[in-house]
């Protein structure tokens, strides 16, 4: 390609969005052969890395009977890694098309699956589920859309991996759709109205569906995978439209005398900022304009209501601001306000509280107790919390609740706290930012769970009488 | 600038195939089969109107988060420090803390560790950086170090290794609890499983088995006496967001990261500048050659690559038809071995 073709394609490539998502499926299915393809295939690898790939395929007489190169070692990882013979953890790769930059979140498979799919399926706006077409939806499928189902990933695609060993048989691929929607029916996968499924056949080997369309599979007529990829709205597209403006204050920026000397240099205008005092975060959720009302939840105060007049950002003036942008808020009203506090869309906030009934996916090696004192991190703020009782585990293959009285690692399962201060908890299922939480360890620091707040018992019509 | 403004570009084959939003909590209908009827969708032409208002460009998606990253990180740690090196990727961190905290200073001090076979553009570049910014600037030398017998020079002459020992010396002295790195990603292997918040031991060691899951965007930076945290607020940032930030942003870097002459010899397959500390062996013919650098790193391990980019513009361009990754073209350190950024980092590099 000439600098002058290529320039021009940037030109009208600019700008592109981000989508961010995620593999789950084991070293079997193909997935390090599907990550390898997608990667080769949109050009996202650089002549020395496919160089190093030949050359190690070739020691190692890799690259199967088809010559040329194993594209499963282009997401080779660490030497650790190499030596055990495991893969660690959630690998982060990078690769962008005319249309989109993709953040991919490779998780590995087999050991602490769970651990990696909640932890790659959090920030993602799909997760590409693979199926090896001989084998079927097996039981880990099943665990791994129960994950998705509960962590509400917007879009799951299920693509139905080594067509090609089966002759590109459209019977096996309508019986694998036929199950793969059956048991997102029984999971209730895309009952909340956001999540989406679609079943794509590929063969990562050859390429099949993966970027283009496939001449050997005429019976499917749906898009390659990553067409699919590339039109799927994001998770923040989709929700900006459904969710009211949460904002949670990271930090007050108050600058007084330290005005920023480039700034000033610049020609800021220093009387006028003397007193300027406005409010840091990420929009999480929803948007918000000037002039808009909002409340401030802060804990020990009832909210308290007041007016955005001005957004900023780096010296800009906006007229609205949505998720996930960061900005600064400026309110009518001196009202005080620190970290932790969240400012939202008024009226939209119910009372703020201190008992937590919750999903908790269990991500540490020390497992859950009754009675163990916790750090809840909620947006931005961290109070310390009860475990007060274990409701019950999650059998992830059939989705049933079962007793238990404690939770290990790649456990999902409920439990109530008891929180030492008010939060603005919402339902999850409705709010994937503020429906959010981590749990830590008072002692070392690390985190124990993924947390999904639920709604209070009671709360439902249909459950009041059940409790 | 254009910062935040919304793309208005069509988008209008991508509504058509994606399935709409369901309000009504329905199922059945939210859920398509194999994708085969991508015009049957209902209610795709309002979701394309809803979708037009708030959708960000990559960059801007990139930078809120890399805001988002630094503001928490000031606000839950007691010293943080930014690892400035003059280098592009700290250049972009530093404009990023710039915004984040607009009208006001950047709250907390930069940290260079100075091998002491710095290309003098850059240290000047950092010196004025400093100045126009009003940063305190902390240097730990690799040079004094050596001189005192705590550090010896590498057979081949190479200081970047050598920079962990005054790095983590620098963060003991100074009390830093969070350091931030440019790091991206897309660099390496090592990095690419590396978190965005990295907890590192008294001794700067970075366990790649002992990560903590990183959810959401919440961070946990919590840490005991002794330890440390860095922090990547660009991690999901790759070379070409970079260049496109940096000519979107209008922001200055170092003069050689554009294509300029200089006297250089070919060592190791790179085009390497005659310098001090940087000479040629008697075989080694000097050319002068319209080069530029991808990377400013250790005059002694860092080579030129040719080029005729002398502008920003240029630079996108060839960057996003580059054919080699940037350490791979032009960073002797890393082709020690297949593992030579892991190694350096289990060791406190960064």
């Amino acid at each position: 390609m000439s600098t002058e073709t290529l320039a021009a394609g940037l030109e009208t490539a600019l700008p592109t969005t981000l989508f961010r998502f995620a593999t789950a499926g084991s070293v079997d299915d193909g997935k390090s052969t599907l990550v390898g393809r997608l990667l080769h295939d949109s050009q996202a690898i650089l002549a020395d890395t496919l160089d190093a790939v030949a050359r190690t395929s070739a020691d190692r007489g890799f690259g199967g009977e088809k010559g040329g190169i194993d594209l499963a070692l282009l997401t080779d990882g660490l030497r650790a890694e190499r030596e055990q013979g495991i893969t660690i953890d959630v690998a982060y790769r990078y690769f962008a098309t005319d249309r989109r930059s993709f953040i991919l979140a490779d998780c590995p498979g087999h050991v602490q699956y769970t651990k990696n799919t909640v932890t790659g399926a959090s920030t993602a706006d799909a997760v590409v589920v693979l199926i090896d077409a001989r084998k079927g939806v097996l039981e880990q499928t099943r665990r791994h859309l129960s994950v998705l189902q509960l962590l509400r990933v917007a879009h799951v695609i299920v693509a139905v991996n080594k067509i090609d060993l089966v002759d590109f048989s459209e019977q096996v691929f309508r019986d694998i759709e036929a199950d793969v929607q059956k048991v997102a029916r029984e999971l209730g996968l895309g009952s909340d109205g956001v999540a989406d499924l679609l079943v794509v056949p590929v063969s990562a080997l050859d390429g099949d569906n993966v970027v283009d369309r496939s001449e050997r599979t005429p019976w499917y007529t749906g898009p390659a995978l990553l067409e699919v990829l590339e039109t799927l709205p994001a998770a923040d597209e989709l929700e900006a439209e459904l969710e009211s403006f949460r904002f949670p204050v990271q930090l007050v920026i108050r600058p007084q005398g330290a005005l920023a000397p480039d700034a000033v240099a610049a020609g800021l205008d220093v009387e006028a900022y003397r007193d300027y005092r406005a409010y840091a975060g990420q929009i999480t959720e929803g948007s918000v304009k000037v002039g808009d009302e909002v409340s401030v939840i802060s804990p020990g105060h009832e909210p308290r209501t007041t007016t955005v007049i001005g957004i900023d950002f780096a010296g800009q003036s906006l007229e609205e601001a949505a998720a996930p942008q960061s900005v600064a808020v400026r309110l009518a009203d001196e009202i005080d306000i620190a970290r932790g506090d969240t400012i939202a869309a008024a009226g939209t906030v119910r009372e703020s509280t201190a008992d937590l009934y919750a999903s908790l996916a269990w991500l540490s090696p020390k497992p859950l107790r009754e009675g163990q004192k916790v750090l809840v991190k909620h947006g931005t703020r961290t109070v310390q919390a009860l475990v007060r009782n274990v409701t019950g585990k999650l059998d992830l293959a059939t989705f049933n609740v079962e007793p238990a009285s404690t939770l290990e690692l790649n456990d999902i399962g409920h439990a109530q706290l008891r929180l030492s201060a008010p939060l603005p908890l919402e339902n999850y299922l409705h709010h994937r930012r503020t429906g959010a939480f981590l749990v830590i360890d008072p002692i070392d620091g690390n985190t124990l769970a993924a947390g999904l707040v639920k709604d209070h018992p009671g709360d439902h019509e249909d459950e009041r009488y059940v409790i | 600038m254009s910062n935040f403004s919304t793309t208005t570009e069509a988008y209008a084959s991508a509504t058509d195939a994606a399935p709409a939003p369901s309000l009504d909590g329905n199922a059945a209908s939210s859920i398509a089969s194999s994708y085969d009827r991508p015009d049957a969708t209902p209610g795709a032409a309002s979701a394309a109107s809803a979708l037009e208002s708030t959708r960000l460009s990559s960059l801007d998606t990139l930078e809120s988060e890399a805001i988002h990253i630094i503001r928490e990180v000031v606000a839950e740690f007691e010293k943080p420090a930014l690892l400035f090196s003059g280098g592009k990727d700290s250049v972009v961190m530093l404009h990023l803390a710039t915004k984040a905290f607009w009208p006001g200073k950047v709250p907390f001090p930069v940290l260079h560790v100075d091998t002491g076979h710095n290309f003098p553009e850059v240290i000047d570049f950092r010196d004025r950086t400093v100045e126009r910014l009003g940063l305190k600037l902390v240097v730990g030398s690799v040079q004094e170090f050596i001189d005192r017998g705590e550090l010896a020079e590498r057979a081949d002459g190479t200081r970047n290794p050598l920079q962990t020992v005054p790095l983590l010396d620098a963060i003991q002295r100074n009390k830093f609890d969070a350091v931030f790195g440019g790091g991206r990603r897309d660099e390496d292997k090592a990095r690419a499983k590396e978190r965005i918040l990295s907890l590192r031991d008294e001794f700067g060691q970075w366990d790649p088995r002992n990560q903590r899951p990183e959810l959401w965007n919440l961070y946990n930076g919590r840490h005991t006496v002794g330890q440390h945290v860095r922090a990547f607020p660009i991690s999901n940032w790759t070379e070409l967001d970079i260049w496109r930030y940096i000519e979107r942003e209008n922001i200055e870097l170092p003069s050689l990261y554009y294509a300029h002459d200089r006297e250089v010899f070919a060592r190791d397959g790179m085009w390497r500048a005659v310098g001090e500390v940087s000479q040629p062996l008697p075989h080694e013919e000097v050319i002068t050659k319209l080069v530029r650098y991808r990377t400013v790193g250790d005059m002694s391990c860092t080579g030129a690559v040719e080029s005729d980019a002398r502008t920003v513009a240029d630079v996108v361009v060839e960057v996003a038809a580059s054919t080699l990754t940037e350490r791979g073209a032009t960073r002797a350190d890393d082709r020690i071995s297949e593992a030579a950024m892991e190694d350096r980092k289990k060791d406190g590099y960064f």
